[in-house]
């Protein structure tokens, strides 16, 4: 339960951050609220030579409106976003699924931009970044850059943050008035997902006028299942058209095969969470 | 919340105490031994086998030893001569010599996780770093890892020495030990098969393997720079460990001081010596400084012993009319790659209580015990009674299915009732005590069991995805290890009495010393409470000491849910004795008879008269012995041994509703009820939290735990990401209630509590989940219950057999869990 020996520094902005990342090579990481990182630093699987944390970077927290965006500091904490009331009125389905991960104290260190940038295909906000078209504004010795939620996740663990680079804020587009749900399925109530599905539907005249789904851990990445929103936009949001609908859940899939959950058993889960997360979220 | 004023005898006992401890244990701001520093200490880190089984062909330690910081590095040849073999004090194997169990492997390993190098330095940070700069290479071996394949001609020896991987083989049949007449097992097995008017049942079940998982890490702290040296570990049995360190290795007992200070539970995980504690003390002596060792919480999930893995082959022979005739468990014991202190008759402690509360007139137990090259299992809460519990009470469920009966109905039919008391079972163990009937009416009752047997058959009726299935365990145990004769005549090395001694001080404070020794129990509460009505002191005036034998000299600890009824029991005995010599000086200094002092509240009163002392009045005046009778000693300081003359018997009735979704098999406890007769009740709070913490670890078991080894015979559930034990969140309210049949072989009627919940809840709970979607089809669920194995009964019962796919090798998307600790390169960022 002992680090490696490494380097630390805090800096107090994004610029000074930057520089000392460049400064730090290819073996220094970012420290952000520590839930994913420290763990794996203290069973020596990873040995950074430097850390630079940016919880001495004030502008990287908090949650504001931006234009038609909820724009959200990547140093933001699960517990600040599941009490936000920007979150919870426009971006709801990130607040739920916030809400279900690991426990308190995990919720009051770890951050968004934290778990995005780590890039597990089990961690939950992923997938709802990715339903919900996020924008990912990363910061670079030449200034910053906007990616796609869809362009952000590249592979296991892996995302188009380069290498002395970091995410800054997480933008939403403004769901307000949409139903959403996050339908976890997990071995006990402070694991991991098994597998998770993110739904925001908007119904119109008891029919779906828009859908937006994300798969958890059923792929190297989050996945959005494009066909189960094709075959939900125009029909009623009734439990039999939305359970046609989950079956295309698989699609475009590669889940893991685990002791806790073989593949097919994966699928079979994507498909049923899928039906009962759009159903709650068509309400 | 509860306070006191002044002695009120015979108030404490029974009262709901906020335990007295808990303030300080919870805060940490206390003594763990890893919170102990000394100065100049140094500290040890292991060096570990990744292999499960292989010859060491080179060990480097030459750049270990260069890194700054580092004292030393040892291997096994440098400290084999000294290391002597961990000795195990119940072999049930008379015959042979339990093969040597080295605390560092000198040629051969013989489970991933055995040490094979021992770094010091200065402090632990470069102690862990050096431990990677240690080189050792391995020709590995075939791993042992399948118990029946192990037992099979021809497979690869764990112990080649001893010639085979079976290490003891046990009988107990109720014929032979005279405990039933008439037909052996086998017998009435045989006449049952061949006659109409009986059946059968046979099953074969697995108890998976378990980790006790205690929550404060092992740690070991030796100053060998005292007269006595000194050994401090987080441990359960500080004087077996201080006997058995002095046998191991060779040091003279008397040179030897053991503390257990504060101690963050053990579970039985603490009840050993361990490689650890030897290699400490060596390396402390070698280096003449004093030195600490403390796990990580990945080394002790490998690298402490673990609990449970048997495969269980169960008969039960029953007349049609429900009658059982005969009970058969046979069962295969994994021990492991070595013998611990006292690994082959953990299985065993079940022999005798598997007829449990039935009447069964012919009864067969036996186990093999079987060597794998996996890590040494021992005790783990409830030891030996769980496995035997679950087999009897899910056995019992599947003759009812059998017979188309209730399963409590049936039960019922074959109990021991009230009025057949004192009753000997099967297994030759004397119930003295139980009410089977009351505590199964008012557990029913809170359960409202005829209620929800209609909501069931209502979602049978109408198809509902989410079915209910009840679960019942009306289970007994034997506790208060143990009377010392019988436990000799079962071939243990060690009595099962213990020890109190109480000293009064001269201002009328009162020090109780007791050879048990807690680890989170709240024995200082409820000693406190014992003492309090024996002696009529307050309760704030005691204090209860422990777990150091400089000041407890004499103990056999805590284990077994025997602290309260043999350590409480000779609390009161001990208090008793004080109170004995307490009268002769009150006599003395009231001019009057013996025979004519009463002593009540603390106060000793000349019967019929106002003239009195207080307790402490003759304290004092036996602490200046100005005035004093002639020729009596000038002490009330006593001790007193207890050795049980029986062991005693909880029981209790557990109810449990589980709700099965079949569309993704997921099992959610939605109900829980037990009624459990631990006898009298000195505490009713650390009763129930007992009765809590046991549900949890019971529950456990049925549906979320379970330690994996891969082919390799490496650990999979090295981290608590994979080991997935369960929080509050994943377990409803508990309704914990009594009834209260006091125990008659101590005078406190009490039977013990700290196993009942553990080993009463397993087969509740996979009972409940059977019978929820035993009506599909499903008659089997391998334990832990865990959602795809109930899915795939589920779809496999229905004719939709699944084609499960292979585990990914290295499987992404798991989180941390999936990160193999052993092939740790380049996953993460």
């Amino acid at each position: 339960m002992i680090p490696s020996a490494f380097d630390y520094v805090k800096p107090a902005s994004v610029a000074d951050a930057v520089t000392a990342l460049r400064g730090g090579g290819e073996d220094a990481t970012i420290l952000a609220g520590g839930q994913s990182l420290l763990p794996v630093l203290r069973l020596r699987l990873a040995a950074p030579s430097l850390l630079v944390d940016l919880g001495g970077i004030p502008e990287l927290r908090g949650v504001r409106e931006d234009g038609d965006r909820i724009a959200i500091g990547a140093m933001t904490s699960y517990h600040d976003i599941v009490g936000d009331d920007l979150v919870r009125q426009h971006v709801a389905l990130l607040a739920q699924a916030t809400q279900t991960v690991a426990d308190g104290q995990v919720r009051h260190l770890g951050t968004l931009g934290g778990s995005l940038a780590h890039a597990d295909p089990a961690g939950d906000l992923g997938a709802v970044a990715l339903a919900l078209d996020a924008e990912l504004v990363i910061a670079g010795a030449s200034g910053s850059r906007t990616v796609t939620a869809a362009e952000f996740f590249v592979d296991y663990f892996t995302t188009a943050i380069g290498e002395g680079e970091i995410l800054t804020e997480i933008r939403f587009p403004r769901y307000t008035g949409w139903g959403s749900h996050y339908e976890k399925f997990n071995r006990t109530a402070q694991a991991w997902s098994m597998v998770a599905v993110a739904a925001a539907i908007a119904v119109e005249g008891g029919t779906v006028a828009a859908a937006r789904v994300g798969l958890t851990n059923m792929g190297t990445t989050p996945i959005r299942a494009t066909g189960v929103e094709q075959a939900l936009i125009g029909r009623p949001a009734t439990p039999e058209a939305v359970r046609a609908a989950a079956e295309h859940a698989t699609e475009g899939t590669a889940a893991p095969s685990d002791a806790d959950a073989a593949r097919d058993y994966r699928e079979h889960l994507a498909r049923v969470l899928t039906g009962r997360a759009v159903l709650a979220a068509a309400g | 919340m509860t306070t006191t004023t002044g002695p009120t005898a015979g108030a404490e006992v029974g009262r709901a105490r906020v335990r007295k401890e808990d303030a300080r244990l919870i805060t940490g701001r206390t003594r763990w031994t890893d919170n102990i520093t000394l100065t100049g200490l140094l500290h040890l880190a292991m060096v570990r086998s990744p292999v499960a089984h292989g010859r060491i062909t080179g060990i480097d330690v030459e750049a270990a030893r260069q890194l700054p910081g580092v004292v030393a590095v040892f291997t096994g040849a440098d400290l084999d001569a000294e290391q002597g073999g961990i000795p195990c004090a119940w072999p049930i194997n008379a015959a042979d010599t339990p093969p040597r169990h080295v605390s560092i492997a000198t040629d051969t390993v013989r489970f991933a996780g055995e040490i094979v190098a021992v770094v010091v330095a200065r402090d632990a940070a470069s102690a862990k770093d050096a431990t990677e700069a240690v080189e050792v290479d391995y020709d590995p071996l075939e791993p042992v890892l399948d118990m029946e394949a192990a037992l099979a001609e021809g497979s690869t020896l764990v112990h080649p020495d001893h010639g085979s991987n079976t290490w003891a083989f046990f009988p107990f049949d109720s014929v032979a030990a005279g405990a039933t007449s008439g037909p052996t097992a086998d017998e009435a097995i045989a006449a049952a098969e061949a006659d109409p008017d009986a059946v059968v049942v046979t099953r074969r079940w697995r108890q998976q393997r378990l980790i006790p998982a205690f929550m404060e890490p092992r740690s070991v702290v030796v100053d060998p720079t005292t007269e006595q040296l000194t050994v401090w570990s987080s441990t359960q049995v500080p004087h077996v460990l201080r006997t058995m360190l002095g046998l191991t290795l060779g040091l003279p007992e008397h040179k030897l001081r053991v503390i257990a200070p504060d101690v963050g539970g053990g579970f039985g995980g603490k009840l050993q010596l361990t490689p650890e504690e030897i290699l400490t003390v060596l390396v402390a002596r070698r280096l003449a400084r004093p030195v600490k060792w403390t796990e990580t919480r990945s080394e002790s999930l490998v690298s402490g012993h673990h609990g449970r893995d048997q495969i269980q082959d169960i008969t039960v022979a029953a007349r049609k009319d429900g009658s059982v005739t005969a009970l058969k468990i046979e069962l295969i014991a994994d021990m492991g790659a070595y013998l611990g202190l006292f690994t082959p008759s953990i299985p065993i402690f079940g022999a005798f209580i598997g007829p449990a509360i039935y009447k069964f007139p012919s009864y067969l137990f036996t186990c093999t015990d079987v060597f794998t090259t996996k890590t040494p299992t021992d005790a783990y809460r409830g030891a030996g009674r769980p496995e035997v519990t679950f087999a009897v009470e899910r056995i019992m469920d599947e003759l009812a299915v059998e017979l188309g009966r209730d399963p409590m109905d049936l039960r019922q039919q074959n109990w021991i009732t009230n009025t057949e008391f004192p009753f000997t079972n099967a297994g030759g163990l004397t119930y003295d005590s139980g009410n089977y009937e009351a505590a199964t009416a008012k557990a029913m009752e809170l359960f409202d069991y005829a209620g929800l047997r209609l909501e069931q058959e209502r979602r049978r009726q109408s198809g509902d995805p989410v079915q209910l299935g009840i679960g019942i365990s009306t289970y007994t145990e034997m506790c208060g290890l143990a009377p010392s004769r019988l436990l000799g005549a079962l071939g243990a090395g060690a009595g099962g009495w213990e020890h109190a001694a109480i000293r009064m001080l001269p201002t009328g404070k009162v020090e109780v010393v007791t050879g048990s020794s807690a680890h989170g129990q709240g024995h200082e509460t409820a000693w406190s409470q014992i003492a309090t009505d024996q002696l009529g002191v307050p309760f704030e005036d005691i204090e209860v000491l422990h777990g150091d034998t400089q000041v407890s000299p004499k103990g056999m600890d805590t284990y077994g849910s025997r602290s309260l009824p043999v350590g409480g029991t000779a609390v009161v005995k001990c208090a008793q004795r004080v109170v004995e010599k307490a009268k002769k000086v009150a006599a003395h200094l009231l001019e009057a008879s013996e025979d004519d002092l009463e002593f009540t509240a603390g106060r000793f009163v000349v019967r019929g008269t106002d003239k009195g002392l207080a307790i402490q009045e003759v304290v004092f005046a036996t602490f200046l012995s100005h005035n004093f009778p002639e020729g009596v000693e000038p002490s009330l300081d006593s001790e007193y041994t207890f050795d049980p003359e029986n062991f005693s018997f909880p029981h209790g009735t557990h109810l449990a509703a589980m709700e099965v979704d079949t569309d993704t098999g997921r099992v959610t406890l939605r109900d829980y009820v037990c009624v459990d007769d631990v006898g009298a009740v000195v505490n009713p709070l650390i009763v129930d939290g007992q009765v809590h913490g046991g549900l949890a670890q019971g529950i456990a078991q049925a549906l979320f735990e379970e330690a994996t080894y891969d082919e390799q015979g490496t650990l999979v559930t090295g981290t608590f990401v994979d080991y997935t034990i369960p929080s509050a969140a994943d377990l409803p309210s508990f309704t914990t209630e009594r009834t209260e049949t006091p125990a008659t072989t101590n005078p406190l009627g009490v039977k013990g509590v700290g196993e009942a919940g553990t080993i009463a809840s397993t087969p509740a709970i996979v009972n409940g989940v059977l019978d929820a979607i035993r009506h599909l089809g499903v008659t089997q669920v391998e334990m832990p219950c865990t959602p795809q194995r109930v899915w795939r009964a589920i779809q496999d019962a229905r004719g939709h057999a699944t084609q499960e796919t292979p585990i990914d090798t290295h499987s992404p998307g798991a989180g941390l869990g999936s990160i193999d600790p052993n092939n740790p390169q380049g996953e993460v960022q």
